[in-house]
């Protein structure tokens, strides 16, 4: 039986709705993440966010040198803050006005600090739109100077394959 | 033995003054075609030969180095301040490269080794050897200019009074893998100056064709083959020495380590376009110049102080003659670059969007978007003091939040990049070849989630997603390999007749390039699922009295005994402790804590089970001071051995695609007068494909 256009077309808009549903379900879960928060994981979390000032270079809850004479007060310290019922910012406030900025493990205190996580991220948005942008022009540079160059159509695909199956059984040139 | 090494010193560095001058002089003549007051070819062969001599005064003067460390010379300053006479002569070899003179001196050993090899093999190509001959003498002469004047090894002690016993060595260092892992990095660093000098020198000659990435092809993979095993052998030494728990701490050391590995591993895939389809010439050479001027900017921060690290074990002020050095080489590479340009035009164009080409594309575009952020995270704190006028801390939140996404991006690319044929391809070949892949990923990501791997029940959600997400793209790179690897296969079985696994064999050996790049890719995934087992890592701490006993997720630690012992070298403490496994006996672990007497510093020795499964990996931490009992830390490492694991599949996968492929056997048939033979043609070639 010949289905019309209609029917491929409903099917097609029934399969986009479905891709919207599961893109729209992902993303909620990933919001969702991270939700759950109590104190035992608060000390662990907010330990990991600082760097031991003994010179050490470890994070806080890491630290493991014997009788470390400022991780332990450190840990204390931060014991005490989150029994006073400080935020998660107090408490980092505090420590970087008592240690500097440096007691944090990776910059976090907005303004300039934020240059740090944006180059990163920006570098590879635009590195990627420029390998993108450079592909096309590349292939449409490639379609005006061969403009009788054949495209291989899903026909070829036997005859691709084919030539795939030599290209790695074959010895190596 | 002080004055014969910097006698030596002094006579490789006029000795590759002589290699560098005298070889430039012959190759300026050769391509003008000016007349010399001798022959430019017997100028270029005395070059040559002063720099093979010159490899032999290094190896004086490291074996100078080494016999004072022996000697216990403590009239030399550096032996003195790293060496004593209770430490274990294996260790004194380390001594050589545990400072900074030291490990300079072993820099520019190894560069005159590979220059040696080279020089030693220059009918390869004579020119083109010439030239990188002559740019490796360059190179040399700054290590020894420095060796010579700024950081002299064999300076003596000053006053000139040698005390009875030296400093010691680092404790650190004091590991059997020290003996191994700084010899490899340095391998692995120094061996890409060779493809450097090689692809300076194509470029500065206008070399025809692309025979040098031929030339090169295995001094760049020996070269990112030992920085690998060197990257790794220094992880593992991490994950046992240092304590933590962890292998990879993102410290500037580590950092300026993986920063060439990183921009070597997009030069050994972008060179494949140029060489299949002459294109990328221009960025090819950009990737290893660069690579070359990661690892000096590598040595440069770490040795000159512009970024702190806990492990820069030989910090000084020679930072502004790397500096001058880095800015040296950028100059000549930007000006040949320029000069030459027009050499560098691309053969053939882009044909397709979707093809070999444009994976390769994405593939560098990802690596050196990880070499970015690996250098800018390493450089943040500097910038951040310049703007703000206070340093901050990058540490592994930094790094694994920006990183982890790139290295997932990294995978993904590992499992299309193979399965898209060079030029072009259609959608149903896509369509067909990325399907058992696809499904592969699905039933992962089920069975994973079905198994109890749920991130958003986890505390650390967005580790256990980026494990979640990294097993299941892992899956899918491994069916697609396997599937490359049992289709060839059946097609090899299919022609010769023979079983699947012999086939697989012959194939691999027909193509030992592309089955050995598929065995690395199939190791950096193995790697990657140890990395990713990281996000379930769970740890205790106990202070443990006799028959006292720690529980972590099915195992259990009891304490037998705990008691101290020392030598001539350190005092330590250690405790023994029986391991039980579901109730079960495994085995007995002894965790440790040494002091060492001459440098005065504590050292831990970790304790380790590994399984496949998991490591138990315990940490004697000290002792507490009211109760004299030890503090024992426990971990418990989810999949760690995969990394090492995936190390050894690179390294053997590296060797395959080093071994040069079967070549068909070309059978001689004698041609009957009746067949077309003109001319004497009596003979004619049969190929023969089945072996």
């Amino acid at each position: 039986m010949r289905r019309g256009v209609g029917w491929w077309l409903s099917l097609r808009c029934e399969m986009y709705k479905r891709l919207l549903q599961i893109v729209f379900v992902i993303a909620l879960a990933f919001t969702m993440l991270g939700a759950d928060d109590n104190s035992t994981t608060k000390l662990d979390k907010i330990g990991h966010m600082m760097v031991c000032q003994c010179s050490c270079g470890q994070i806080l809850m890491e630290c493991n040198h014997v009788g470390c004479p400022v991780s332990g007060p450190m840990i204390e310290e931060l014991k005490a803050q989150l029994a006073a019922g400080n935020t998660e910012g107090a408490i980092l406030q505090t420590f970087i006005a008592k240690y500097g900025p440096i007691v944090l493990a990776a910059p976090i205190r907005g303004g300039f600090d934020d240059v740090a996580w944006i180059v990163p991220y920006t570098t590879l948005a635009v590195g990627t739109l420029g390998v993108g942008f450079l592909v096309v022009y590349w292939r449409r540079r490639y379609t005006r100077l061969h403009p009788a160059a054949p495209l291989p159509t899903p026909d070829d695909a036997g005859g691709e394959m084919r030539d795939r199956i030599r290209h790695d059984t074959d010895y190596d040139a | 033995m002080p004055s014969f090494g910097s006698f030596s010193l002094l006579l490789a560095l006029v000795l590759s003054a002589y290699t560098l001058f005298s070889g430039a002089l012959a190759l300026w003549a050769i391509a003008h075609g000016r007349r010399l007051a001798i022959s430019a070819e017997h100028l270029r062969e005395t070059s040559r030969r002063a720099g093979m001599a010159s490899f032999i005064c290094m190896c004086c003067a490291a074996f100078a180095l080494i016999y004072a460390a022996f000697t216990n010379d403590y009239s030399v300053d550096y032996i003195l301040h790293h060496t004593n006479r209770a430490l274990n002569p294996t260790y004194k070899f380390a001594a050589l490269w545990s400072g900074q003179e030291g490990s300079l001196v072993l820099w520019a050993w190894l560069l005159s080794a590979y220059g040696f090899v080279l020089r030693l093999r220059h009918k390869v190509d004579i020119t083109l050897s010439a030239y990188a001959s002559t740019i490796l003498a360059a190179i040399q002469i700054f290590f020894l200019l420095l060796l010579v004047f700024a950081a002299p090894p064999f300076a003596l002690v000053p006053g000139g009074v040698a005390p009875a016993d030296g400093f010691g060595l680092n404790p650190l260092l004091q590991y059997p893998e020290m003996i191994i892992h700084p010899p490899m990095l340095y391998l692995g660093y120094v061996g890409f100056s060779v493809p450097f000098a090689f692809a300076l020198g194509a470029l500065m000659m206008r070399y025809p064709g692309e025979n040098w990435i031929h030339i090169t092809r295995r001094w760049t993979m020996i070269a990112w083959l030992l920085l690998t095993v060197g990257i790794s052998l220094g992880m593992h030494w991490a994950y046992a020495v240092l304590g933590w728990g962890g292998y990879w701490g993102w410290d500037p050391v580590e950092n300026a380590s993986f920063l060439p590995w990183l921009t070597g591993t997009a030069f050994l895939h972008s060179v494949m376009m140029q060489e299949k389809r002459g294109m990328m010439k221009g960025w090819n050479v950009w990737l290893i110049f660069s690579t070359f001027m990661l690892t000096i900017l590598g040595t440069l921060l770490t040795r000159s102080g512009v970024v702190s690290s806990v492990h820069a074990f030989a910090q000084s002020s020679i930072g502004s003659w790397f500096t001058t050095f880095l800015v040296l080489t950028f100059v000549v590479c930007l000006f040949t670059f320029f000069y030459q340009r027009d050499h560098l035009r691309a053969e053939n164009q882009l044909e397709s969007l979707v093809s070999r080409e444009s994976s390769f594309l994405f593939n560098n575009l990802i690596l050196l978007t990880a070499c970015f952020t690996v250098l800018w995270g390493t450089l943040f704190p500097v910038l951040s003091e310049f703007v703000q006028g206070s340093k901050v801390t990058m540490g592994p939140p930094f790094f694994n939040r920006v990183a982890v996404p790139v290295g997932l991006a990294l995978i993904f690319l590992t499992g299309i990049g193979p399965l898209l044929p060079w030029r072009s391809t259609s959608l149903r070949a896509i369509r067909r070849n990325f399907i058992l892949p696809c499904i592969a990923i699905v039933v992962t990501a089920a069975v994973l989630m079905f198994s109890g791997v749920r991130p958003w029940k986890d505390d650390d959600a967005t580790s256990s997603i980026y494990a979640l997400v990294c097993f299941s793209l892992s899956a899918g790179v491994i069916t697609s390999i396997f599937s490359e690897f049992l289709r060839g296969a059946g097609v090899v079985g299919t022609q010769t007749g023979k079983n699947l696994f012999t086939s697989a064999i012959l194939l691999v050996r027909r193509n030992t390039r592309r089955y050995g790049g598929y065995l690395i890719h199939f190791g950096v995934i193995v790697l990657f699922v140890g990395l990713a087992g990281s996000a379930f890592n769970q740890s205790k701490e106990l202070e443990m009295g006799l028959g006292d006993s720690i529980q972590l997720n099915g195992y259990k630690l009891v304490c037998q005994s705990f008691t101290q012992d020392s030598n001539p070298n350190y005092d330590t403490d250690y405790a023994l402790l029986d391991l039980f496994h579901n109730g079960k006996k495994i085995t007995q672990l002894a965790p440790e804590k040494r002091f060492y007497t001459a440098s005065q510093q504590p050292s831990t020795i970790v304790a380790i089970h590994s399984t496949l499964a998991e490591d138990i990996y315990v940490v004697f931490e000290g002792r507490d001071n009211q109760t004299d009992k030890p503090i024992i830390k426990v971990f418990l490492n989810p999949l760690v051995n995969w990394i090492w694991v995936g190390v050894g599949i690179i390294v053997f996968g590296t060797f395959i695609a080093l071994v040069p492929p079967l070549k068909p056997v070309r059978r001689i048939e004698p041609v009957t007068e009746s067949q077309h033979a003109p001319r004497g043609g009596v003979v004619a070639v049969a190929e023969v494909r089945n072996v």
